[in-house]
């Protein structure tokens, strides 16, 4: 039998998770050290995935299938194609940083890694599901622990507030999903809830239309699709900056790809009379996110808003419908992540110092903190779309995916781009450079180690992509030939 | 020797890359090390462009040492780069100006390290775009020179002065002056990324070679409009990025602060180099691309570049401020360039188009040298009295005669004397030119007149006239690192003003290519 890789890398977050429960909670050093091994263990084996899939063969690889509950037709199915490979990688990715930069936590490190962990099970779980019941409980496994996440070590200004509005927001969106996911497993006649079954199972168009919708929404919520979006920037900025991370790093692209993942690939006719529509919303998520986070003063709100208008990239990329836009959205879900997870790194070293994210207060950073403020670079760029990192290799195709479908859209899309540079550049300018105001200069400090190795690993992770595009685009486009088979080659 | 030749291109357009990775490993306490390491490997490109001058045939069509390698195979676009006459005088005049230009930042004291990075960055963005021959490789390198300039000038940029902004607050003037460049320049290349994308969703391809097959002939409907109305939107959009980038009136305002806020060398390189990248867009993308548009809508352009010239040169006029008077000149030379461009372009083919497609290339690689040269000219002065204001310097050449004959050498190359380089070119626009648009040239004299005003001005001003008392003393004579920069660039002058053909064959027989 073959290497179980994608149990062991579900489930190692919770194995670690509990173990961590087992140790002392006045032990905080081993508590950290126990945590990273989990991480660096979970990355491990996701870089192993990602690069040991074959691309030539294509489908679903690393199928491992038990069943579970066979009288509901329920089985624990999991598997990867290329396009979830880059999203478990991703996870892998923001596990492992989100562990270093979470180093400094001295408030009860045990519970909160421990959770962390939880909730990483549940977002590798749903990646890689290919069971419409079990992607719906790791689902859940991924949303809860976020409320406990906020409410206790979160921002003590809206942590209440922001964690119920955003658990209450995901419960119902997926409360939704699930009652579209019922009626597919009823109308189906097949009595399962393999998803491979179903992308088969012929529902009729009128099925399909109606119940798309439902399916769509109930996952883009936490994708951050307009105008369901507002819960994500009060989310962000009240979790703690791991969280963050995870939350807009990871969180958001389980919403965009179980869309993805349910919405279109099951019902494609129900997404083929829907899309001309949602993809005005996903204009407004681009360009309006955008603009509502120019005028942001809170430096973690800026950083929240370009979550919601680069997550509006990939509901748009999902949206033309071809081959090119799905490729861009599939490298775009990837390169945000990465970048989004820099940029709430980056927001918590400077917070942590400062304590104050106004942004109009601060000034000078880099001369403190030379290597921070170079990643933020980076990452500015990225979102900004420049050549040579990866958010350009993302947002270009999506783009001509636009164009082939509705050029307008394109023309009117494309203004984001300049806000995005202007909001940007903005930050860079009063944050990092100019002079330090007096009441910081006296205790900010440079920022430890492990935290400086986070952030060149996520600078790195985006350069190698936008200088090298073939070590992740002919992955992604193998999974999204899948995808337009479904949707009838078009 | 033969994996030289073989990625001749590759190796030249990357090892500024190399340097720059160098650099990043050398302590930063290391000044001086890393002044004399950065200077010793910017020698690498411009070796390595000689042995690809002599090595490149100008007699055979096309381009040569072409280069394909896999990049982005998911929408069709392959790292294609392969040089003809235009583009190889061009990497020639981006390889000779930046070791000339690392040279002039041995005064930078601030964070040389970053500095000298950013600088090679800025060299791979400028050749990468005279290099590539895939659509898509051309605007990432387009885009990806804007980033280092913009902290190049943004950070070590003039010290002083300040600008009111929007609402009354005010910032420092480079802050100003850098944003402003980083806006403009993105926003006009905003169109330009649109009408890439749509070529490469119509044409399903982004290499430059098969798009010359596919598109210019493309006719029926595209998105429910006539191809021609989409090919022309196209042709504006392509053309409004490179009118900014030259810049050509009215699009030019971001050039004098910029310019004037860069630090020296930021300046020698941005209206060395940066400035050409515009005009080379023209010449290989948009007369390849859309012959038809270029040729009808070519008098717009003479005309645009006929006021680029009048109004920059009276702009100069009008400056008090030394630097600034030089960044005007650039709108007023370029305007040659632009003009000999849009006669070839309405003309194309003819005797007369050849004439002034020649002057154009000639005249790019000829403001090259001069205005990085009066740049340079200007930093050196200013290093020394620390004010640029030509009301205060007066009566400086008893001070620094050898300075002040540089000086005087180096404008009159840019005034265009007979005997040095700017002479040919523009006669060579001038003549090609004349029979085409003869209005618009024979307007375009006015500001020719200007030229001469504004050049004999600032010689006046910093040389002429009573001693101003307060420099004796202060004023030292222009040392030999210094020398050191601007002989090379009054050599070339000279060479080319007095025996033009070592150059002019290799861009003449592109140009011939070009129809």
């Amino acid at each position: 039998m073959q290497f179980p890789v994608l149990s062991v890398i579900i489930f190692t977050p919770m194995i670690a998770g509990i173990l961590l429960l087992l140790i002392p909670a006045e032990r905080k050093n081993e508590i950290r050290v126990t945590a990273l091994a989990a991480g660096t263990f979970a990355l491990l084996l996701s870089l192993w995935v990602y690069f040991s899939y074959d691309i030539a063969a294509g489908g679903y690889q690393f199928i491992e299938n038990y069943s579970w509950l066979p009288s509901l037709g329920i089985s624990y199915q999991v598997g990867v194609d290329g396009m979830n490979a880059p999203l478990v990688l991703l996870t892998g990715v923001v596990m492992f940083t989100g562990v270093l930069i979470s180093w400094g936590i001295d408030d009860r490190p045990r519970e909160f890694f421990a959770f962390l962990f939880i909730l990483a099970t549940g977002v590798f779980g749903v990646f890689v599901a290919l069971d419409l019941f079990m992607l719906f409980f790791f689902y859940e496994i991924a949303v809860f622990p976020m409320y406990l996440l906020i409410s206790i070590w979160g921002w003590k200004v809206t942590r209440e507030y922001a964690a119920m509005k955003l658990t209450l927001y995901l419960f119902i969106g997926s409360v939704i999903a699930l009652v579209g996911a019922l009626a597919m497993y009823f109308t189906s006649g097949l009595g399962t809830f393999d998803m491979i079954a179903l992308e088969g199972a012929n529902f009729s168009v009128d099925f399909q239309r109606f119940w798309f919708p439902f399916v769509f929404f109930g996952f883009a919520v936490l994708g951050g699709i307009f105008p369901f979006h507002n819960w994500s920037p009060d989310g962000h900025v009240a979790a703690p900056t791991a969280v963050s991370m995870f939350h807009a790093g990871v969180l958001m692209k389980l919403g965009a790809f179980a869309a993805l993942r349910v919405g279109i690939m099951l019902l494609p006719e129900g997404a083929k009379f829907h899309m001309p529509w949602i993809i005005l919303l996903t204009l407004v998520n681009v360009v309006y996110g955008a603009f509502i986070a120019m005028v942001q003063s809170d430096f973690k709100y800026v950083i929240g808003f370009s979550s919601v208008s680069h997550m509006g990239l990939v509901a748009m990329g999902f949206a033309t419908l071809n081959k090119t836009g799905m490729i861009g959205a599939g490298v775009q879900m990837f390169s945000h992540g990465v970048m989004t997870a820099l940029f709430f790194a980056v927001v918590g070293m400077v917070y942590d110092q400062a304590h104050t994210r106004e942004i109009p207060r601060l000034g000078g950073f880099r001369k403190v903190m030379p290597l921070v403020a170079l990643a933020f670079i980076i990452g500015g760029l990225v979102s900004m779309g420049m050549p040579g990192f990866s958010g350009f290799i993302a947002e270009f195709p999506i783009f001509m995916g636009v164009w082939g479908s509705f050029p307008w859209i394109a023309i009117a899309a494309a203004i984001s781009i300049v806000i995005t540079a202007s909001y940007i550049i903005r930050i860079i300018g009063r944050v990092f450079f100019g002079q330090m105001p007096d009441e910081f200069s006296d205790h900010v400090h440079d920022v430890r180690s492990l935290d400086k190795l986070a952030l060149v690993f996520l600078s790195a992770i985006l350069i190698v992509v936008g200088v090298f595009p073939s070590i992740m685009v002919p992955l992604v486009e193998s999974g999204v030939d899948n995808v337009m088979r479904l949707l009838g080659g078009m | 020797m033969p994996f030289i030749f073989d990625h001749l291109l590759t190796l030249i357009l990357f090892s500024p890359v190399l340097a720059a990775v160098v650099i990043l490993f050398l302590p930063r306490e290391g000044t001086r090390l890393i002044r004399w390491v950065a200077f010793v490997l910017s020698f690498i490109p411009l070796i390595l462009t000689i042995v690809l001058w002599f090595n490149f045939d100008p007699s055979q069509p096309g381009f040569q040492f072409e280069e394909q390698y896999v990049w982005y195979s998911a929408i069709n676009s392959s790292f294609h780069v392969g040089v003809d006459g235009i583009s190889l005088t061009m990497v020639l005049l981006t390889t000779l100006l930046t070791p000339l230009a690392i040279l002039t930042s041995f005064t930078i004291e601030d964070r040389v390290k970053s500095y000298m990075v950013l600088f090679f960055l800025l060299q791979l963005g400028m050749m990468g775009v005279f290099l590539s021959l895939d659509l898509l490789i051309f605007f990432v390198f387009w885009e990806f020179g804007l980033v280092p300039m913009y902290f190049l000038i943004n950070q070590w940029g003039s010290e002083k002065g300040e600008r009111e902004i929007f609402g009354g607050k005010k910032v420092r003037a480079r802050t100003y002056a850098s944003f402003k460049f980083m806006i403009y320049t993105m926003a006009g290349s905003l169109g330009l990324l649109l009408a890439i994308q749509m070529i490469g969703v119509v044409s399903g391809t982004f290499d430059l070679p098969q798009l010359l097959s596919i598109w210019p002939d493309l006719q029926g409907s595209l998105f429910g409009l006539p191809a021609s109305t989409v090919k022309s939107i196209a042709f504006w959009a392509f053309a409004i990025a490179f009118l900014i980038k030259i810049p050509v009136w009215p699009f030019h305002t971001w050039l004098p602060d910029a310019h004037t806020e860069a630090p020296t060398a930021g300046s020698m390189i941005l209206a060395g180099v940066l400035l050409k990248l515009g005009a080379f867009g023209f010449l290989r993308l948009i007369i390849p691309l859309y012959p038809s548009e270029a040729a009808y809508y070519a008098g717009a352009l003479a005309f645009l570049a006929m006021l680029s010239i009048i109004f920059g040169a009276l702009a100069s006029y009008g400056q008090t401020d030394f630097k600034r008077l030089v960044a005007y000149s650039s709108v007023n030379h370029m305007g040659f360039v632009v003009l000999g461009i849009a006669a070839a372009a309405f003309a194309a083919g003819t005797q007369n188009a050849v004439i002034a497609l020649n002057g154009a290339v000639l005249q790019m690689f000829n403001h090259g040298l001069s205005a990085a040269g009066m740049f340079f000219l200007v930093g050196v002065i200013y290093e020394r009295t620390h004010t640029r204001n030509l009301n205060e310097y007066g009566g400086l050449f008893p001070l620094i005669p050898v300075y002040g004959g540089i000086l005087i050498f180096t404008s009159m190359a840019s005034l265009g004397l007979p005997g040095l380089n700017g002479f040919i070119s523009e006669f060579l626009v001038v003549r090609g030119s004349w029979p085409i648009f003869a209005i618009f040239t024979a307007l375009s004299m006015i500001g020719l007149f200007f030229t001469g005003a504004y050049i004999l001005k600032g010689i006046k001003q910093v040389l002429h006239g009573p001693l101003n008392e307060n420099w004796i003393g202060h004023v030292s004579e222009i040392n030999a690192r210094e020398l050191f920069v601007i002989v090379p660039l009054m050599v070339l002058m000279l060479w080319i003003g007095v025996w033009p053909a070592w150059i002019l064959s290799v861009i003449n027989n592109a140009v011939m290519m070009l129809f």
